[in-house]
């Protein structure tokens, strides 16, 4: 026991001091073993929390089918299944883009979701339009603004020809903070 | 009584005292249920906050049943829910109790906020109340949305792109909120179950935790008394006047004050079974399949008007609807207790807060009325789907025929209603012509402009001569075509004289 302690505390007796030191002693120990095991449990369970930030699935890159499927200066919907895609996801695992072909091996590929609120995009082929079916946006068939509330234009997939087949790079969900 | 009763009777009252003496029910029971209130806060107007409290009970039962035989998982959900409607037995009452349930106890608590504000009953010493009310508003429609997901139709998956959509113009981090909504990077099976885990633990278990908090504060401080113009709260006195109001003339409130809570509860109840059996439960609609084509997508009624908003707002200030707006009525709806602690407590006395409660109900009113009828959302099925009325055809020259066959073909009716009917994204076209003149109408089909797009490298000079004489033909009898184009003249005239005054006298600057 040091002097500082002696003049802080009134005295007691040395069977309390020691109880005293003890219970201090035992309520130390039990505080570091128990954040030691808040550490081991808390720090796997923030993990699992953000497994799907940890374990990032990217935009891979995939094949919509040989280019023969999309006639050129036209437009195509493309349907394809998440290359990300579980079992158990069913049906929301197919996705849906719109494939552009000028002449050639010229193609733009499309997110069908609106760059607004993410609603699915529709081609209409006599206006040339892209109409979303929430609040209206539009977009031209080169995937520019149109009209309506979207803050810029569809979403572009990146795309290449190999082997006759169209490949594009996709699989996540296309937001504004992550268009793609 | 007779003799023989006796014993039993004294062996009964024997069992209550030795079970009173060991659970002090008498004590637990005089400071919950049988807690002295004001005479006058036996009011009609007292009784929302327990039809708020019934529904959530409602919700918990039916909710537990039908967690059940649902499936949590993006392949078997929809279909789980089908077999619920169909093959269950009252499966399908089951669900559409827990859906009526749903929307009465988002109205109900709603109704029970309004009545505390105009009654002022968020004053001192009931700030707490007010608080912890605010925060179960927010987890009451966080579970009413994690809920329509649940019904895991195209409504349920357009919804989550939607909140996606949104968590992502969130500045620096937005990618990532997206991510752990979504739980990876599509909306699948792991976005179904977080939704799941929110909707059946983490809110039901919040919502339980604040209700505990809310009518333990209830009974702490006391139901507000009903106020009376004139009289006002002060710190200083409120407590003791409080106490003494309640020890005059308070009496327990089971069972002297329940009488209107459980006729109201009574009527609520009926109402919900009614709109159960009679209206049924809610979808699944069209499965939450992607690649199917959809016309429309609509969130179920408490964030219609939301859903409006977000289509109403002007072009690029969704931030304010998405950020600004929610800050600021957290700052006001958090801080009110406390710039307004004190004073009159009566309506009557306050006419801003009846204002306040105008104002917000007209807003949320005007605009879920407009999330029904989403007049911004062009008719997809208009073009070809939709008749044209014989007047609008009837003696035109071949030309304008050929234009009303292109203002058809050219979808120009998915936004564009003619007589009434069509899309209402744009402009009635039915009397374009008394608005419009040839001029005009060809530079707005050509290079378009407030709101439509452009359709200059879509039509041919043709097909363009031969629609606005059509659009231009559009005029009710007996009215007069429009001679110059609607936009302000002085403006239009200003800017082609500064433009042409300009060019010349500019010309010898850069020349020189």
């Amino acid at each position: 026991m040091t002097p500082n302690e002696s003049e802080s505390h009134p005295p007691l007796s040395p069977e309390a001091k020691n109880h005293s030191t003890r219970r201090d002693f035992l309520l130390q120990i039990g505080i570091l073993i128990n954040a030691i095991a808040g550490f081991m449990i808390g720090i796997p369970i923030i993990g699992f929390i953000f497994s799907s930030l940890i374990k990032k699935a990217p935009p891979v890159w995939f094949s919509l089918g040989p280019t023969s499927n999309f006639p050129e200066n036209g437009m195509r919907r493309a349907v394809f299944e998440n290359p990300h895609r579980r079992e158990e996801d069913g049906q929301t695992s197919r996705e849906t883009c719109w494939v552009s072909r000028g002449q050639g091996d010229q193609f733009k590929v499309f997110a069908a979701n609106c760059t607004h609120l993410g609603c699915p995009v529709r081609w209409f082929n006599e206006s040339q339009l892209f109409m979303c079916p929430c609040h209206g946006g539009a977009f031209y068939a080169d995937g520019g603004y149109a009209a309506g509330p979207p803050p810029r234009g569809l979403y572009v997939y990146e795309h290449k020809v190999e082997k006759g087949e169209l490949k594009v790079k996709a699989g996540v969900l296309p937001t504004l903070a992550n268009p793609v | 009584m007779s003799e023989k009763d006796k014993p039993i009777t004294s062996a009964l009252v024997n069992i209550a005292m030795w079970v009173e003496r060991r659970l002090h029910i008498v004590k637990i029971w005089k400071a919950t249920g049988g807690h002295p209130i004001p005479k006058s806060s036996a009011s009609w107007f007292y009784v929302f906050g327990s039809m708020t409290l019934l529904c959530f009970s409602i919700q918990i039962i039916t909710g537990i049943l039908l967690s059940l035989v649902y499936t949590p998982s993006a392949s078997e959900a929809y279909r789980s829910l089908e077999f619920l409607n169909y093959h269950w037995t009252l499966g399908w009452f089951l669900r559409a109790l827990h859906y009526w349930g749903s929307n009465c106890m988002v109205i109900v608590m709603f109704l029970h906020m309004t009545q505390v504000f105009l009654w002022g009953a968020y004053k001192y010493p009931r700030e707490l109340t007010w608080i912890s009310g605010v925060v179960l508003l927010v987890l009451t429609l966080g579970i009413a949305f994690t809920g329509q997901v649940m019904r895991f139709d195209s409504d349920a998956y357009w919804g989550i792109g939607i909140g996606a959509a949104v968590m992502g113009r969130v500045p620096l981090v937005g990618a990532q909120l997206v991510n752990l909504l979504l739980g990876g990077p599509i909306i699948g099976t792991d976005t179904l179950s977080r939704f799941f885990a929110l909707h059946v633990f983490v809110l039901p278990g919040s919502i339980l935790a604040l209700v505990s908090l809310h009518l333990r504060l209830v009974l702490l401080k006391g139901i507000n008394e009903y106020p009376k113009p004139g009289i006002q709260v002060n710190r200083k006195t409120y407590d003791q006047t409080y106490e003494e109001t309640v020890h005059k003339e308070g009496f327990p409130f089971i069972p002297n004050g329940i009488d209107k809570d459980i006729v109201a509860n009574g009527v609520l109840l009926l109402v919900m079974v009614g709109l159960a059996i009679f209206v049924g439960p809610k979808g699944p609609g069209i499965p939450a399949d992607p690649a199917i084509r959809i016309s429309d997508a609509s969130p179920d009624y408490p964030f219609l008007w939301l859903f409006a908003a977000a289509a109403l707002a002007p072009h690029n200030t969704e931030w304010i609807l998405f950020f600004l707006l929610p800050a600021i009525a957290t700052v006001l709806l958090f801080g009110l207790p406390f710039y307004a602690n004190q004073g009159e407590k009566h309506f009557s006395r306050r006419p801003v807060s009846i204002l306040v409660v105008l104002l917000t109900y007209l807003g949320l009113g005007l605009l879920t009325y407009a999330g029904l009828t989403g007049p911004w959302s062009p008719h997809m099925e208009a073009w070809s789907g939709i008749p044209t009325k014989p007047e609008f055809i009837k003696a035109r020259t071949p030309l304008e025929l050929q234009g009303a066959l292109l203002l058809q073909n050219k979808q120009c009716r998915n936004c564009h209603a003619i007589g009434g009917t069509g899309g209402h994204r744009g402009p009635d076209l039915s009397a374009v012509g008394t608005r419009m003149n040839e001029p005009e109408l060809i530079r707005q089909v050509i290079q378009g402009g407030g709101n439509m797009p452009a359709y200059g490298n879509n039509l041919s000079q043709q097909e363009v001569k031969a629609l606005v004489t059509y659009l231009v033909s559009l005029r009710p009898a007996n009215t007069i075509p429009a001679q110059i184009p609607s936009m302000p003249e002085k403006t239009q005239a200003g800017k082609a004289e500064r433009v042409s005054a300009d060019e010349p006298a500019k010309q010898p600057q850069t020349g020189g």
